[in-house]
């Protein structure tokens, strides 16, 4: 039995929830693996250790228990938070244990970890001034109950790697914990500035590697409480169609059925997080469960979206493309004046499909609700954001909600805002029933629920210009969003269009955002990876239609950018790109900036005669700024560039009557191990005082690189996906 | 109906309907969570275990087809994570999410029972069965070639 339980006394544990003030907190050894430094569920028990402000505390041995307040989903929270603060505390990494911090004392006690949520590739670049000052903080004030008992200045105090120094006079920070605690700063200290690190910096392993080989590390889907029920449920086929009626004999005669239940959604409240109409039904296990509610046969009201589909919605983006937009961008004279009056005009249309996050851990949330307490385990990127919403959900105060922050198996930005409506889903079903549950989406539910990444319709034209440079470049995108918005993070219709750097005198950008019932959010390198695609291939179209080498031309056209220049330089320098291999070979360049990174890609592929593609290498150079650990960087960047190539190459939800069609991994494609390119990662950083993400940015520009790449090598320009679907054969 | 299964050296009595994919006795029935539900249809591979040795896909395997078989888990792969792929993995740092890692160490050992040093397209063939959306398909072929050196060492 692997999964590990703790074996802390009683004894400890009360003494040390009275030394950390309840924190629930512990980090404890998993046996046999030296370098473990979290464990399988690390949201429960205590900590032995003194707590010197809400990130850490120091135990007797020295172990130092760092809290981290985000969610771990595969891009590294734990390790680059526990980096941050190990780092100006100055310990050594083997004494450090993560665990994930109490989201309910984060809520009810002023908000000490400042930020809760996870995503936009922001952690380090945007948090590490308040993440790091956790740690200078408690180093400081180390030093300064140390220089108390010895009586000299605290400036005459030296504390590295968890021992405190002064002259002959030498302590472990473990003996002056207790003091610490008490200390207050008369002023709190600065964080290193990068040329002081020891720790940042450096190739460090993932803490929650060893937990993730041995199916001990413990996900919501994973939750097992005494008396537990499970539920498989069935929203509309076409979201937010309404439930008109069920016949549910049949189901509740199937044996561990326990009960069947209906969602309605309530007016006025039809945000992503809601309830719509659907039904549960909950049984002893969950494939019980769901295999009755297969019996359940249900009559839904489809209304008018019932018509929609992939070809409705390119009529009304292609009726839109005639219509002036919202204007997202503009510069220099009327390009579409200058345009209009050339006689060298290139235009293209692109399009990007509907696209799902099939996350490989199934959405899901366990809830249980009690007089006293509600427990929620639930794969979210926000626990705070659950922990509200089933407050919300039940009108109960905050106070007596408890989040556990679980290993999350992939998010991608699809887990926002607590988790979909699955968090409610899992609290109203528990409500009624005072027992635990937990709900499971099959797949085919994840998928047809999800909150997708919206297609796009995109068209743009350009004047190409005497020395063979554009002009003027004009373009025109439509997106179908969930009630319309104009955005969903970073992500517009046209963001990396209207925002590429290229100096082009004259640019005129406009968007349209048109409301679809499909549910959309942020999606992995979201708007960058999608447009990306577009604009990238484009600025092969112009460069090509006026001479010009493209990767010259990308230099050219971002002169006096540093970080454009620098990561071209080194695509230039790395990748042995060129554009004179024999056909049915091809070599694509593309750079696009993501969550404030620019990251340059270099595909070669080979396509057959008969049409049959591989995708043989991609070079990424990224320029992040900085970056702090570059193992997890590399590891990042081949993960993005693996999403966005699935999508790419093989996704594409497909939309006919008002649902999707394609809701399970034997028709929704995604890349395997087999079709996957060698990826090589090089870093090109400014590091002049800027920081940008690394989990997304490596996506956005390999997908292009790889259709300048297949236009190489057959003169076919690929301006929809997925790829796959095109007739790529050449003579 | 009652079935004797043996999983990781044990013997589990189980009273579920004859049907039931083996994946959901292990997780809801046993209690084993390590094995994963990905997809219900064997497209994912994340509920791999091993049925004699094979690895076998337990989404789509009813329960009864496994009685009087030796089932072997994540869990009962190694007592300490010290089976060479779990080593491997752990040196090669691959798991992100993590999620998919259970069944793509399971479809690698199996691969090393039979194949004991697989080229590139032996494991492409091998584990083409395994979906892994954060992309670490790379690490997953360097450390099975690991696995190989640290099984013959």
């Amino acid at each position: 039995m692997a999964v590990l339980e703790t074996n802390i006394s009683r004894r400890t544990l009360i003494r040390s929830m009275l030394a950390t003030g309840g924190g629930m907190i512990l980090g404890f050894h998993v046996p046999g693996v030296e370098a473990a430094v979290v464990a399988p569920k690390p949201w429960t028990g205590p900590t032995d250790g003194i707590e010197i402000n809400a990130w850490l505390t120091i135990g007797a041995d020295g172990t130092v228990t760092i809290r981290v307040p985000h969610t771990e989903q595969g891009q590294g929270a734990l390790t680059s938070v526990s980096m941050m603060v190990a780092e100006e505390l100055d310990v050594p990494w083997e004494s450090v244990h993560a665990v994930f911090a109490d989201m309910n004392r984060h809520v009810n006690r002023g908000r000490e970890y400042i930020v809760t949520t996870t995503h936009g590739s922001q952690l380090v670049r945007m948090q590490r001034r308040h993440i790091s000052q956790a740690g200078a903080s408690a180093r400081e004030r180390l030093k300064q109950a140390a220089a108390e008992a010895w009586g000299i200045d605290r400036s005459e105090v030296t504390a590295r790697q968890g021992i405190l120094t002064a002259g002959d006079r030498r302590a472990t920070y473990a003996e002056f914990a207790s003091a610490a605690a008490t200390v207050t700063l008369d002023q709190e200290p600065d964080i290193k500035a990068p040329g002081e690190w020891w720790l940042l910096g450096t190739e460090v392993a993932r803490l929650d590697v060893p937990v993730k080989v041995n199916g001990s590390a413990h996900y919501a889907i994973d939750t097992r409480l005494d008396g537990m029920v499970y539920a498989a449920v069935k929203s509309c086929p076409v979201p937010w169609g309404r439930l008109i009626s069920y016949d549910a004999e049949a189901a509740k005669k199937r044996p561990g059925v326990v009960a069947v239940m209906e969602f309605r959604a309530e007016k006025g409240r039809t945000g992503p997080n809601h309830l719509q109409d659907g039904i549960a039904v909950v049984a002893d296990s969950w494939y019980r469960a769901k295999t009755a509610l297969d019996l359940v046969s249900i009559e839904w009201n489809f209304g008018s979206e019932g018509q929609v589909s992939d070809e409705t919605q390119a009529a009304e983006a292609k009726r839109l493309w005639e219509e002036a937009g919202e204007v997202s961008g503009h510069k220099g004279d009327d390009a579409l004046k200058i345009i209009a009056a050339s006689d060298r005009v290139i235009s293209a249309e692109y399009h990007r499909p509907y696209e799902t996050h099939a996350r490989m851990e199934p959405i899901n949330a366990t809830v249980s609700v009690t007089d006293e307490r509600v427990d929620v385990w639930s794969p979210t990127q926000d626990q705070a954001a659950a922990l509200r919403i089933v407050a919300d959900q039940l009108g109960r105060d905050t106070k007596d909600v408890h989040v556990h922050t679980v290993f999350i198996g992939g998010a991608f930005g699809g887990n926002g805002g607590g988790n979909t409506a699955v968090t409610r889903q899992a609290a109203v079903i528990s409500d009624k029933l005072r027992r635990p549950v937990k709900v499971i989406w099959s797949r085919e539910e994840d998928i047809a629920q999800d909150k997708q990444r919206p297609p796009h319709y995109t068209k743009l034209s350009a004047a190409i210009g005497e020395n063979g440079l554009p002009a003027a470049i004009f373009s025109r995108a439509v997106w179908f969003t969930f009630q319309g918005v104009s955005r969903h993070g970073p992500a517009t219709a046209d963001y990396a269009i209207s925002t590429m750097p290229y100096r082009i005198p004259n640019r005129r950008h406009e968007r349209h955002n048109v409301a679809a019932h499909i549910p959309t959010a942020t999606h992995r390198a979201p708007g960058a990876n999608q447009n990306g695609f577009i604009i990238e291939q484009f600025v092969d179209e112009m460069a090509l239609a006026g001479g010009w080498d493209p990767l010259e031309w990308r230099l050219e056209m971002t002169k006096g950018l540093e970080p454009w220049q620098r990561v071209l330089l080194k695509l230039k320098e790395v990748s042995g790109f060129r554009t004179d291999l024999p056909r049915g070979e091809g070599m694509g360049i593309a750079v696009v900036e993501d969550h404030g990174s620019y990251c340059g890609a270099c595909a070669t592929v080979s396509v057959s005669r008969n049409g049959a593609l591989r995708v043989e290498k991609i070079v990424l150079v990224m320029n992040s700024g900085y970056i702090i650990n570059p193992l997890n960087c590399a590891e990042q960047m081949e993960g993005a560039a693996c999403w966005e190539l699935s999508h790419a190459l093989y996704g594409g939800l497909r939309l006919q009557n008002g649902r999707f069609t394609n809701l399970n991994f034997d028709n929704y494609n995604l890349m395997r191990i087999d079709q996957m390119p060698e990826v090589e990662t090089h870093f090109a950083l400014s590091e002049d005082g800027w920081w940008g993400g690394v989990a997304e940015p490596g996506g956005p520009p390999t997908a292009p690189a790889v259709a300048n790449a297949i236009y190489f090598a057959t003169g076919k320009r690929i301006r929809s996906t997925p790829i796959v679907k095109h007739d790529l054969s050449w003579s | 109906m009652t079935f004797k299964l043996n999983v990781n050296g044990t013997t589990y009595d189980v009273d579920v309907e004859p049907e039931t994919p083996l994946l959901w006795v292990l997780r809801d029935t046993i209690g084993l969570t390590g094995t994963k539900f990905g997809c219900g249809i064997a497209q994912c591979g994340a509920c791999t275990v091993h049925v004699d040795g094979e690895a076998v896909k337990s989404c789509s395997i009813p329960v009864d087809s496994v009685v009087g078989t030796m089932i072997t888990t994540i869990e009962g792969l190694s007592e300490d994570s010290s089976h060479p792929v779990q080593r491997a993995w752990i040196e090669h740092t691959v798991p992100q999410c993590g999620y998919c890692q259970s069944g793509q160490i399971m479809a690698a050992a199996a691969l090393l029972r039979r194949t004991p040093n697989p080229t590139d397209k032996e494991i492409d063939e091998a584990m083409a069965g395994n979906l892994c959306r954060c992309g670490t398909y790379l690490r997953i072929r360097r450390a099975i070639h690991r696995a190989a050196e640290l099984s013959q060492a």
